[in-house]
């Protein structure tokens, strides 16, 4: 039951793996790409980490992958076009990819595939990890935090347009804002209507 | 082995046929209670009272044409009402309906998954239901669909946050996810509502945002997008969307009522470990939550539509930082050991 289990969404998340790096409309891309999350937070659960797995479901197939298609349908992207012209970007993915599979295998050889096998198994409590992360990792759980905070101001420095006035355009509803109901400013950081710009 | 996946299975059963009947009863509720809020009849004339309108809907939505439209995008058009579905009837897994029973030398949760990370699973599975209403507004076609769907997954993202960080409160005291501990905790202390009413009025606000109802509809707003994300679908593949609202506020009322009003439990009532308890808190949880039904009926015939920009701001501006404030008031009075 769980190797069917297994075999069943490890072949999901590589098929649809394969799916979000080959297929040309970026909206099928994503969605296959929400099938990849699904199907590795399945894995994580199989492992014993259902608090993970759930983690994974809610932060990123449920919020960030919907920025990712919010932004695509707002920009009314319709298939890829022009970005196999790129010569220096390929080179860089290229060079990303090395990178990240050199450190894989790094991973792999110093440890031995001793050291990836099952975890116990019984699950990763939640008491367990939440001991761990706030004492043992506390550093580098507040610097992440940190971290996210610096990205939301930065965003939110980005987005604002120089000399606008917040408390004048806030009761201003839509009709200064060109592109439909929603001017968004920014990577979906801020929605405000009315930018009066 | 076999006999647990059979308890289950039956158990999940229970729940489902519950849950599936939501649609066509809310269907009923839902025109007679706008009718009467407006002083009109409403629909009357199938069977007593008109009890039998839902049947007649539904015979209708079977015969009606199966249009998809030529410039849809067919796989995504015809995925989306199924996939709106899915959570709609995973979620309530997690939700507790009755008291352990212990029967034949062994004792039965009533409770279909009972797992480590109860809420977070709820949370996270119902955050996939946004997917269906953007496939569904992509793949028609149609500005008006795009527009609803742009407005759905904003809107959705960022009511998930106050809901979140609300239900994160509750957890506080209980000290765990399990949806069962809250309703232990809430038989041996007050209800949730009580202490958490800051946490609750969050709650309940951001409830109306997820689920997409009135005041906040706009994802289909029909005065200004005709029906938003639903334009182009018609006959059974409109039903199943309905179908998918009506479960998804019966799952988030359940959730609801777990959190603050105790559950399946009622204060000062301690229903026997045996069938008969487990009946009576089914009985419990459905009335609850047929008053939290009631109350978004209510609630969707009686206030106009907020305009999106104030939507917005209301989830980021007051929203957010109520239920930052609510858990930093609920942590530090647990950790004094108030609560």
């Amino acid at each position: 039951m769980e190797k069917l289990t297994f075999f069943v969404f490890a072949g999901l998340a590589l098929g649809s793996a394969i799916v979000v790096v080959v297929h040309r409309s970026p909206v099928y891309a994503t969605l296959s790409l929400v099938l990849t999350l699904f199907s590795t937070a399945v894995l994580f659960v199989l492992l014993g980490a259902p608090f993970l797995g759930a983690l994974q479901v809610l932060v990123y197939a449920g919020a960030i992958v919907v920025l990712f298609l919010f932004v695509i349908m707002l920009l009314n992207i319709q298939s890829e076009e022009s970005a196999h012209g790129a010569g220096a970007q390929r080179w860089v993915a290229l060079l990303g990819a090395v990178i990240l599979f050199g450190m894989l295998g790094l991973g792999f050889w110093r440890g031995g595939f001793a050291s990836v096998g099952p975890l116990t198994a019984e699950s990763v409590s939640l008491k367990a990890l939440a001991e761990e992360l706030f004492s043992r990792y506390l550093l580098p759980f507040e610097i992440v935090g940190l971290l996210l905070l610096v990205a939301v101001i930065g965003a939110t420095v980005a987005a604002r347009r120089p000399g606008e006035d917040d408390e004048k355009s806030s009761d201003v509803p839509f009709e200064a804002s060109p592109p439909g109901p929603l001017s968004v400013t920014g990577e979906g950081e801020r929605f405000q209507g009315g930018t009066s710009s | 082995m076999t006999s647990d996946l059979a308890i289950t299975l039956v158990k999940y059963a229970v729940m489902f046929l519950i849950f599936l009947n939501v649609a066509p009863i809310m269907n009923w509720v839902e025109r007679r209670a706008c009718a009467y809020i407006q002083d009109r009849p409403g629909p009357n004339r199938v069977g007593p009272f008109g009890l039998f309108q839902p049947l007649a809907d539904v015979a209708k939505f079977m015969f009606k044409e199966d249009i998809t439209p030529a410039a849809a995008d067919t796989v995504l058009y015809l995925m989306a009402p199924a996939i709106a579905l899915l959570p709609a009837f995973t979620t309530f897994i997690v939700i507790p309906f009755g008291p352990d029973i212990a029967t034949a030398g062994r004792t039965i949760r009533l409770i279909v998954a009972d797992v480590d990370t109860g809420v977070l699973l709820f949370l996270a599975i119902a955050s996939l239901s946004v997917y269906s209403l953007v496939m569904a507004g992509y793949a028609s076609n149609n500005k008006f669909s795009l527009l609803g769907s742009i407005r759905a997954s904003a809107q959705l993202i960022s009511y998930e946050l106050a809901l979140t960080l609300s239900v994160l409160a509750v957890l506080l005291p209980v000290g765990s996810f399990r949806l069962g501990d809250v309703v232990a905790y809430q038989q041996s202390h007050l209800w949730n509502v009580l202490p958490q009413i800051l946490g609750f009025l969050v709650f309940l606000v951001a409830a109306f945002a997820e689920t997409n109802r009135l005041p906040f509809d706009l994802p289909e707003a029909e005065s200004e997008l005709i029906a938003g994300f639903h334009t182009e679908y018609g006959s059974m593949r409109f039903a199943l969307f309905f179908m998918a609202e009506y479960t998804n506020m019966a799952a988030l009322s359940a959730l609801g009522v777990t959190l603050y009003f105790g559950g399946w439990s009622l204060p000062g009532i301690t229903y026997p470990h045996t069938l008969l308890g487990g009946v009576l808190g089914l009985l419990t949880l459905v009335a609850k939550i047929a008053v939290c039904m009631g109350i978004f009926v209510w609630v969707r015939w009686t206030f106009p539509r907020f305009r999106y920009d104030q939507l917005m701001r209301l989830g980021w501006k007051v929203l957010l930082p109520l239920s930052i404030l609510n858990l930093v008031l609920v942590a530090a009075l647990t950790v004094g050991g108030v609560l």
